[in-house]
Protein backbone atom coordinates (compact mmCIF):
# COMPACT_ATOMS: atom_id res chain seq x y z
CA UNK A 1 0.00 0.00 0.00
CA UNK A 2 1.11 3.42 -1.02
CA UNK A 3 2.20 5.44 1.79
CA UNK A 4 2.10 9.23 1.38
CA UNK A 5 4.08 11.93 3.57
CA UNK A 6 1.42 14.72 2.52
CA UNK A 7 -0.71 14.20 5.71
CA UNK A 8 2.50 14.81 8.33
CA UNK A 9 3.02 18.16 6.59
CA UNK A 10 5.07 20.50 8.87
CA UNK A 11 6.38 17.07 10.80
CA UNK A 12 10.81 16.66 10.91
CA UNK A 13 9.75 13.06 9.21
CA UNK A 14 8.16 14.72 5.77
CA UNK A 15 10.49 17.04 5.94
CA UNK A 16 14.03 15.38 6.13
CA UNK A 17 16.00 13.43 3.92
CA UNK A 18 16.48 10.01 4.09
CA UNK A 19 19.89 9.09 2.92
CA UNK A 20 19.56 6.03 -0.27
CA UNK A 21 22.86 4.87 -1.75
CA UNK A 22 22.52 4.59 -5.78
CA UNK A 23 23.46 1.30 -6.51
CA UNK A 24 22.61 1.05 -10.45
CA UNK A 25 22.54 3.39 -12.58
CA UNK A 26 21.68 3.51 -16.76
CA UNK A 27 22.15 5.95 -19.07
CA UNK A 28 18.69 6.54 -21.47
CA UNK A 29 19.52 9.09 -23.68
CA UNK A 30 22.37 11.80 -24.39
CA UNK A 31 20.84 13.64 -21.33
CA UNK A 32 18.73 11.33 -19.14
CA UNK A 33 19.69 8.10 -16.76
CA UNK A 34 17.56 6.08 -14.39
CA UNK A 35 19.24 5.88 -11.29
CA UNK A 36 17.71 2.52 -8.75
CA UNK A 37 18.13 3.56 -5.08
CA UNK A 38 17.99 1.81 -1.64
CA UNK A 39 18.08 3.36 1.31
CA UNK A 40 21.53 2.57 3.69
CA UNK A 41 19.41 2.00 6.97
CA UNK A 42 15.82 0.49 7.32
CA UNK A 43 12.45 0.27 5.73
CA UNK A 44 12.42 1.44 2.00
CA UNK A 45 9.49 4.20 0.70
CA UNK A 46 7.02 2.53 -0.89
CA UNK A 47 5.61 4.80 -3.27
CA UNK A 48 2.57 4.31 -5.06
CA UNK A 49 2.00 5.13 -9.27
CA UNK A 50 1.85 8.57 -10.12
CA UNK A 51 3.58 9.68 -6.67
CA UNK A 52 6.73 11.28 -6.51
CA UNK A 53 9.91 11.80 -4.14
CA UNK A 54 12.00 15.08 -3.70
CA UNK A 55 15.58 13.57 -4.51
CA UNK A 56 18.50 16.06 -3.02
CA UNK A 57 21.71 16.39 -4.19
CA UNK A 58 23.47 17.50 -1.39
CA UNK A 59 25.00 20.62 -1.56
CA UNK A 60 23.09 21.83 -4.71
CA UNK A 61 19.54 21.37 -3.99
CA UNK A 62 16.36 19.29 -4.30
CA UNK A 63 14.00 18.55 -6.88
CA UNK A 64 11.19 16.66 -7.45
CA UNK A 65 11.07 13.28 -9.44
CA UNK A 66 8.68 11.13 -10.23
CA UNK A 67 8.53 7.32 -9.38
CA UNK A 68 9.41 5.11 -12.08
CA UNK A 69 9.61 1.85 -10.66
CA UNK A 70 7.95 -1.22 -11.21
CA UNK A 71 6.00 -1.71 -7.85
CA UNK A 72 4.87 -4.85 -8.71
CA UNK A 73 7.94 -6.96 -8.37
CA UNK A 74 10.61 -4.44 -7.34
CA UNK A 75 10.81 -2.19 -3.99
CA UNK A 76 13.85 -0.31 -5.52
CA UNK A 77 13.41 3.09 -5.78
CA UNK A 78 13.48 4.15 -9.37
CA UNK A 79 13.97 7.64 -10.92
CA UNK A 80 14.51 8.55 -14.42
CA UNK A 81 16.00 12.04 -14.63
CA UNK A 82 16.96 14.24 -17.38
CA UNK A 83 20.19 16.81 -16.86
CA UNK A 84 18.88 20.20 -17.56
CA UNK A 85 19.34 22.51 -14.80
CA UNK A 86 21.96 22.57 -11.78
CA UNK A 87 20.32 19.65 -9.49
CA UNK A 88 19.57 16.90 -11.90
CA UNK A 89 22.57 17.34 -13.12
CA UNK A 90 24.42 16.60 -9.95
CA UNK A 91 21.70 13.65 -9.92
CA UNK A 92 22.84 12.42 -13.55
CA UNK A 93 26.73 12.33 -12.23
CA UNK A 94 26.05 10.23 -9.54
CA UNK A 95 28.49 7.00 -9.50
CA UNK A 96 26.71 4.01 -7.93
CA UNK A 97 27.21 4.41 -3.81
CA UNK A 98 26.98 7.87 -3.79
CA UNK A 99 24.57 9.34 -1.21
CA UNK A 100 21.50 11.25 -1.93
CA UNK A 101 18.87 12.50 0.25
CA UNK A 102 15.12 11.46 0.17
CA UNK A 103 12.06 12.70 0.99
CA UNK A 104 8.75 11.15 -0.18
CA UNK A 105 6.14 9.75 -1.21
CA UNK A 106 4.39 12.78 -1.90
CA UNK A 107 1.24 13.33 -4.19
CA UNK A 108 -1.25 11.33 -5.07
CA UNK A 109 -1.73 8.25 -7.12
CA UNK A 110 -3.36 7.32 -10.91
CA UNK A 111 -6.56 5.82 -10.52
CA UNK A 112 -5.23 3.10 -11.83
CA UNK A 113 -7.04 0.23 -10.02
CA UNK A 114 -10.46 2.48 -10.85
CA UNK A 115 -9.85 1.86 -14.45
CA UNK A 116 -10.16 -2.53 -14.41
CA UNK A 117 -12.77 -3.97 -17.13
CA UNK A 118 -12.01 -0.32 -19.04
CA UNK A 119 -9.79 0.36 -21.86
CA UNK A 120 -6.72 2.17 -21.56
CA UNK A 121 -5.36 4.91 -23.58
CA UNK A 122 -1.15 6.02 -22.07
CA UNK A 123 -0.38 8.44 -23.86
CA UNK A 124 3.45 10.13 -23.05
CA UNK A 125 5.85 12.52 -24.45
CA UNK A 126 9.38 12.35 -23.83
CA UNK A 127 10.37 11.72 -20.54
CA UNK A 128 7.07 10.97 -19.54
CA UNK A 129 7.30 7.74 -19.68
CA UNK A 130 8.56 6.82 -16.67
CA UNK A 131 6.09 8.58 -14.77
CA UNK A 132 3.57 6.14 -16.28
CA UNK A 133 5.78 3.19 -15.73
CA UNK A 134 4.58 1.86 -12.63
CA UNK A 135 0.75 2.59 -13.67
CA UNK A 136 1.60 0.43 -17.05
CA UNK A 137 3.26 -2.34 -14.78
CA UNK A 138 0.39 -2.30 -12.95
CA UNK A 139 -2.16 -2.93 -16.13
CA UNK A 140 0.36 -5.33 -17.36
CA UNK A 141 0.63 -7.87 -14.52
CA UNK A 142 -3.48 -7.36 -14.10
CA UNK A 143 -4.12 -7.83 -17.76
CA UNK A 144 -7.10 -9.69 -18.44
CA UNK A 145 -8.73 -7.29 -15.66
CA UNK A 146 -8.62 -4.28 -18.62
CA UNK A 147 -9.43 -4.37 -21.88
CA UNK A 148 -7.56 -2.91 -24.81
CA UNK A 149 -4.69 -0.85 -24.13
CA UNK A 150 -2.86 1.41 -26.25
CA UNK A 151 0.44 2.86 -25.68
CA UNK A 152 0.76 6.34 -27.61
CA UNK A 153 4.61 7.53 -26.94
CA UNK A 154 6.16 10.77 -28.68
CA UNK A 155 9.21 12.28 -28.36
CA UNK A 156 11.50 15.16 -30.40
CA UNK A 157 13.28 12.67 -32.34
CA UNK A 158 14.38 8.73 -32.01
CA UNK A 159 17.63 9.36 -29.75
CA UNK A 160 15.02 11.26 -27.01
CA UNK A 161 12.92 7.66 -26.76
CA UNK A 162 13.13 6.20 -23.50
CA UNK A 163 12.93 2.55 -22.19
CA UNK A 164 12.62 1.79 -26.02
CA UNK A 165 13.67 -2.10 -25.88
CA UNK A 166 11.43 -2.39 -22.55
CA UNK A 167 8.44 -0.54 -24.76
CA UNK A 168 8.74 -3.04 -27.18
CA UNK A 169 8.54 -5.74 -25.63
CA UNK A 170 5.41 -4.84 -24.15
CA UNK A 171 3.95 -5.28 -27.37
CA UNK A 172 5.00 -8.52 -27.93
CA UNK A 173 4.24 -10.01 -24.63
CA UNK A 174 0.79 -8.32 -23.25
CA UNK A 175 -0.91 -7.48 -26.45
CA UNK A 176 -0.15 -3.63 -25.85
CA UNK A 177 -1.39 -1.40 -28.93
CA UNK A 178 1.88 0.44 -29.51
CA UNK A 179 2.31 3.52 -31.76
CA UNK A 180 5.17 5.94 -31.50
CA UNK A 181 6.29 8.80 -33.30
CA UNK A 182 9.02 11.33 -33.31
CA UNK A 183 9.26 15.09 -34.34
CA UNK A 184 12.10 14.35 -36.89
CA UNK A 185 13.53 11.24 -38.10
CA UNK A 186 16.11 10.80 -40.60
CA UNK A 187 16.01 8.18 -43.49
CA UNK A 188 17.16 5.82 -40.56
CA UNK A 189 14.07 6.14 -38.16
CA UNK A 190 11.47 3.43 -39.53
CA UNK A 191 8.59 4.43 -37.41
CA UNK A 192 6.00 7.38 -37.92
CA UNK A 193 7.05 11.09 -38.25
CA UNK A 194 4.64 13.87 -36.50
CA UNK A 195 3.45 14.89 -33.07
CA UNK A 196 2.07 12.28 -30.26
CA UNK A 197 -1.59 13.69 -31.28
CA UNK A 198 -1.31 12.29 -34.89
CA UNK A 199 -1.90 8.76 -32.77
CA UNK A 200 -4.88 9.17 -31.26
CA UNK A 201 -7.37 9.05 -33.87
CA UNK A 202 -6.76 5.90 -35.47
CA UNK A 203 -5.88 4.40 -31.65
CA UNK A 204 -8.15 1.28 -30.81
CA UNK A 205 -10.35 2.16 -27.41
CA UNK A 206 -13.79 2.65 -26.69
CA UNK A 207 -14.17 6.46 -25.87
CA UNK A 208 -17.80 5.19 -23.91
CA UNK A 209 -15.33 3.08 -21.30
CA UNK A 210 -11.92 4.47 -21.07
CA UNK A 211 -9.48 6.05 -19.31
CA UNK A 212 -6.38 8.02 -20.46
CA UNK A 213 -3.28 8.48 -18.58
CA UNK A 214 -1.06 11.49 -19.95
CA UNK A 215 2.32 12.73 -19.23
CA UNK A 216 4.37 15.29 -20.83
CA UNK A 217 4.79 19.24 -20.81
CA UNK A 218 1.71 20.97 -19.79
CA UNK A 219 1.59 22.22 -23.77
CA UNK A 220 1.78 18.20 -25.05
CA UNK A 221 -0.87 17.67 -22.37
CA UNK A 222 -3.09 20.63 -23.66
CA UNK A 223 -3.09 18.98 -27.29
CA UNK A 224 -3.11 15.39 -25.95
CA UNK A 225 -6.51 16.25 -24.06
CA UNK A 226 -8.08 18.23 -26.92
CA UNK A 227 -7.31 15.37 -29.52
CA UNK A 228 -8.72 12.75 -27.21
CA UNK A 229 -11.95 14.73 -26.51
CA UNK A 230 -12.51 14.86 -30.22
CA UNK A 231 -12.53 11.28 -30.07
CA UNK A 232 -15.94 11.39 -27.48
CA UNK A 233 -13.52 10.56 -24.98
CA UNK A 234 -14.88 12.54 -21.73
CA UNK A 235 -12.40 14.65 -19.47
CA UNK A 236 -13.54 13.49 -16.56
CA UNK A 237 -11.59 10.50 -17.79
CA UNK A 238 -8.36 12.01 -18.67
CA UNK A 239 -5.79 11.95 -15.98
CA UNK A 240 -2.83 14.27 -16.37
CA UNK A 241 0.19 14.69 -14.28
CA UNK A 242 1.55 18.70 -13.56
CA UNK A 243 5.03 19.55 -12.90
CA UNK A 244 5.33 22.25 -10.76
CA UNK A 245 7.64 24.17 -8.92
CA UNK A 246 7.27 21.35 -6.03
CA UNK A 247 9.64 22.78 -3.00
CA UNK A 248 8.40 21.16 0.58
CA UNK A 249 6.31 18.11 -0.91
CA UNK A 250 3.62 18.76 1.40
CA UNK A 251 1.19 21.75 0.75
CA UNK A 252 3.60 24.40 3.00
CA UNK A 253 4.96 26.35 0.69
CA UNK A 254 2.76 27.26 -1.79
CA UNK A 255 5.57 27.27 -5.07
CA UNK A 256 3.32 24.79 -6.55
CA UNK A 257 0.00 26.37 -6.57
CA UNK A 258 -2.28 26.79 -9.62
CA UNK A 259 -5.32 28.28 -8.48
CA UNK A 260 -6.91 26.73 -6.40
CA UNK A 261 -5.24 24.04 -5.63
CA UNK A 262 -1.81 23.21 -4.87
CA UNK A 263 0.03 20.39 -7.09
CA UNK A 264 2.55 18.64 -4.47
CA UNK A 265 -0.57 18.09 -1.62
CA UNK A 266 -3.58 17.91 -4.14
CA UNK A 267 -2.29 16.35 -7.28
CA UNK A 268 0.23 15.72 -9.26
CA UNK A 269 -2.63 13.53 -10.84
CA UNK A 270 -5.78 15.63 -12.10
CA UNK A 271 -8.43 14.59 -14.18
CA UNK A 272 -8.24 16.80 -17.20
CA UNK A 273 -11.64 18.55 -16.05
CA UNK A 274 -9.88 20.08 -12.77
CA UNK A 275 -7.14 21.78 -14.77
CA UNK A 276 -8.55 22.31 -18.33
CA UNK A 277 -9.26 25.86 -17.43
CA UNK A 278 -6.17 26.55 -14.79
CA UNK A 279 -3.81 25.55 -17.38
CA UNK A 280 -5.58 28.47 -19.57
CA UNK A 281 -4.92 31.12 -17.70
CA UNK A 282 -1.61 32.89 -18.94
CA UNK A 283 1.46 32.48 -17.36
CA UNK A 284 -0.31 30.95 -14.29
CA UNK B 1 -15.79 -5.76 -53.73
CA UNK B 2 -15.93 -1.98 -52.84
CA UNK B 3 -15.98 0.65 -56.26
CA UNK B 4 -13.71 3.46 -56.52
CA UNK B 5 -15.91 6.40 -55.51
CA UNK B 6 -17.23 4.20 -52.41
CA UNK B 7 -13.97 4.04 -51.23
CA UNK B 8 -13.31 7.84 -51.57
CA UNK B 9 -16.66 8.79 -50.28
CA UNK B 10 -15.48 6.77 -46.76
CA UNK B 11 -12.26 9.63 -46.74
CA UNK B 12 -13.41 12.00 -44.23
CA UNK B 13 -11.55 14.42 -46.92
CA UNK B 14 -14.43 13.70 -49.91
CA UNK B 15 -17.37 13.33 -47.38
CA UNK B 16 -20.53 15.40 -48.52
CA UNK B 17 -19.30 15.40 -52.00
CA UNK B 18 -22.33 14.58 -53.80
CA UNK B 19 -22.46 11.56 -55.88
CA UNK B 20 -22.37 13.28 -58.99
CA UNK B 21 -18.73 14.51 -57.85
CA UNK B 22 -17.68 11.72 -56.39
CA UNK B 23 -18.27 9.71 -59.62
CA UNK B 24 -16.39 12.36 -61.53
CA UNK B 25 -13.41 11.89 -59.15
CA UNK B 26 -13.92 8.63 -59.57
CA UNK B 27 -13.22 8.62 -63.23
CA UNK B 28 -10.10 10.34 -62.32
CA UNK B 29 -8.54 7.53 -60.07
CA UNK B 30 -6.77 4.24 -60.50
CA UNK B 31 -5.42 2.07 -57.52
CA UNK B 32 -1.92 1.98 -57.26
CA UNK B 33 0.68 0.45 -54.92
CA UNK B 34 4.01 0.75 -53.98
CA UNK B 35 6.98 -1.32 -52.59
CA UNK B 36 8.83 -0.80 -49.14
CA UNK B 37 11.43 1.36 -50.48
CA UNK B 38 10.42 2.80 -53.88
CA UNK B 39 10.04 6.56 -54.13
CA UNK B 40 6.87 7.83 -54.97
CA UNK B 41 8.02 11.53 -56.20
CA UNK B 42 10.65 13.55 -55.69
CA UNK B 43 10.91 16.81 -54.88
CA UNK B 44 10.22 19.11 -57.88
CA UNK B 45 9.00 16.74 -59.87
CA UNK B 46 5.56 17.70 -61.14
CA UNK B 47 2.94 17.20 -59.16
CA UNK B 48 0.00 15.47 -61.66
CA UNK B 49 -1.20 13.60 -58.73
CA UNK B 50 -1.98 13.12 -55.16
CA UNK B 51 -3.12 9.70 -53.23
CA UNK B 52 -5.35 8.55 -50.68
CA UNK B 53 -3.22 5.76 -48.96
CA UNK B 54 -5.94 2.74 -47.99
CA UNK B 55 -2.46 0.87 -46.29
CA UNK B 56 0.77 1.22 -45.70
CA UNK B 57 2.65 4.05 -44.80
CA UNK B 58 4.97 6.86 -46.61
CA UNK B 59 8.00 9.47 -45.33
CA UNK B 60 8.44 12.67 -46.92
CA UNK B 61 11.88 13.51 -46.63
CA UNK B 62 14.03 16.65 -47.37
CA UNK B 63 17.84 16.38 -48.74
CA UNK B 64 20.43 18.19 -46.15
CA UNK B 65 23.45 18.61 -48.63
CA UNK B 66 26.55 16.46 -46.84
CA UNK B 67 24.15 14.43 -44.70
CA UNK B 68 21.57 12.31 -44.12
CA UNK B 69 18.35 12.82 -45.67
CA UNK B 70 15.90 14.46 -42.46
CA UNK B 71 12.19 12.72 -42.39
CA UNK B 72 9.87 15.49 -41.82
CA UNK B 73 6.38 13.66 -41.83
CA UNK B 74 4.74 10.28 -42.14
CA UNK B 75 1.43 9.93 -44.07
CA UNK B 76 -0.67 7.33 -42.43
CA UNK B 77 -3.31 4.59 -44.02
CA UNK B 78 -6.91 6.71 -44.47
CA UNK B 79 -5.37 9.88 -45.32
CA UNK B 80 -4.47 11.84 -48.27
CA UNK B 81 -0.67 12.71 -49.43
CA UNK B 82 -0.17 15.51 -51.75
CA UNK B 83 -1.54 18.88 -51.64
CA UNK B 84 0.98 20.49 -54.53
CA UNK B 85 -1.17 19.51 -57.28
CA UNK B 86 -3.86 21.97 -56.32
CA UNK B 87 -1.28 25.17 -56.15
CA UNK B 88 1.05 26.18 -58.32
CA UNK B 89 3.90 25.53 -59.57
CA UNK B 90 2.13 21.97 -58.93
CA UNK B 91 5.58 20.36 -58.05
CA UNK B 92 6.45 18.15 -54.95
CA UNK B 93 8.47 19.61 -52.32
CA UNK B 94 9.49 16.40 -50.65
CA UNK B 95 10.58 13.53 -51.88
CA UNK B 96 8.47 10.48 -50.58
CA UNK B 97 8.96 7.05 -49.96
CA UNK B 98 6.91 4.08 -49.29
CA UNK B 99 8.24 2.96 -45.51
CA UNK B 100 6.07 -0.01 -46.26
CA UNK B 101 4.09 -2.06 -48.74
CA UNK B 102 1.65 1.17 -49.61
CA UNK B 103 -1.74 0.18 -51.52
CA UNK B 104 -3.30 3.82 -52.27
CA UNK B 105 -5.95 5.69 -54.99
CA UNK B 106 -4.07 7.96 -56.99
CA UNK B 107 -5.65 10.47 -58.34
CA UNK B 108 -5.18 12.81 -61.38
CA UNK B 109 -4.65 16.21 -60.15
CA UNK B 110 -4.38 17.58 -63.75
CA UNK B 111 -7.45 16.00 -64.35
CA UNK B 112 -9.35 17.52 -61.59
CA UNK B 113 -7.72 20.79 -61.90
CA UNK B 114 -9.22 21.43 -65.12
CA UNK B 115 -12.28 20.09 -63.88
CA UNK B 116 -12.26 22.48 -61.12
CA UNK B 117 -11.34 25.28 -63.49
CA UNK B 118 -14.85 25.07 -65.50
CA UNK B 119 -17.10 23.66 -62.22
CA UNK B 120 -16.64 25.95 -59.43
CA UNK B 121 -18.84 24.04 -56.74
CA UNK B 122 -16.63 21.49 -56.92
CA UNK B 123 -13.16 23.38 -57.07
CA UNK B 124 -14.90 25.62 -54.24
CA UNK B 125 -16.05 22.09 -52.13
CA UNK B 126 -12.30 20.48 -52.68
CA UNK B 127 -10.38 23.39 -51.84
CA UNK B 128 -12.28 23.64 -48.99
CA UNK B 129 -11.50 20.45 -47.75
CA UNK B 130 -7.65 20.71 -49.04
CA UNK B 131 -7.47 23.49 -47.06
CA UNK B 132 -8.43 21.52 -43.87
CA UNK B 133 -5.18 18.92 -45.10
CA UNK B 134 -3.23 21.91 -45.16
CA UNK B 135 -4.25 23.60 -41.99
CA UNK B 136 -3.52 20.68 -40.03
CA UNK B 137 0.16 20.07 -41.65
CA UNK B 138 0.60 23.60 -40.87
CA UNK B 139 -0.65 23.59 -36.97
CA UNK B 140 1.20 20.13 -36.81
CA UNK B 141 4.60 22.29 -37.62
CA UNK B 142 3.93 24.92 -35.80
CA UNK B 143 3.30 22.88 -32.36
CA UNK B 144 7.09 20.96 -33.31
CA UNK B 145 8.56 24.31 -33.63
CA UNK B 146 7.62 25.07 -30.14
CA UNK B 147 9.11 21.97 -28.73
CA UNK B 148 6.47 20.70 -26.51
CA UNK B 149 8.53 17.67 -25.39
CA UNK B 150 11.06 20.38 -24.20
CA UNK B 151 12.03 19.83 -20.70
CA UNK B 152 11.98 22.07 -17.35
CA UNK B 153 15.56 23.44 -16.01
CA UNK B 154 15.90 22.44 -12.50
Amino acid sequence: MAQTLTETAGSLEAMTPVPYAVTAKRQDTYDTWTLELEPVDGAPIVPGPGQFNMLYAFGVGEVPISNAGNFETDERLVHTIRAVGAVTKALCAAEIGTIVGVRGPFGNTWPIVEAKGKDVVVVAGGIGLPPLRPAIYHVLKNRKDYGRFALLYGARTPTDLVFLDEVKSWQCNYDVDLDITVDVGDTDWKGKVGLVTKLIPPAQFDADDAQAFVVGPEIMMKFVAQELMNRDLPAESINVSLERTMRCGVGLCGHCQIGPTLVCRDGACYTWDKVEKLLAVKEL
Amino acid sequence: MKTLDAVIAESPVFAGLTQEQLEFIAGCAQNVHFEEGQIIAKRGDAADAFYLLRIGEVALDIDVPNKKSVRVDTVEAGQVLGWSWLIPPYQWNYEVTATELVRAVSFDGACIRDKCASDTELGYALLMRFSQVIVGRLQATRLRLIDIYGADTH
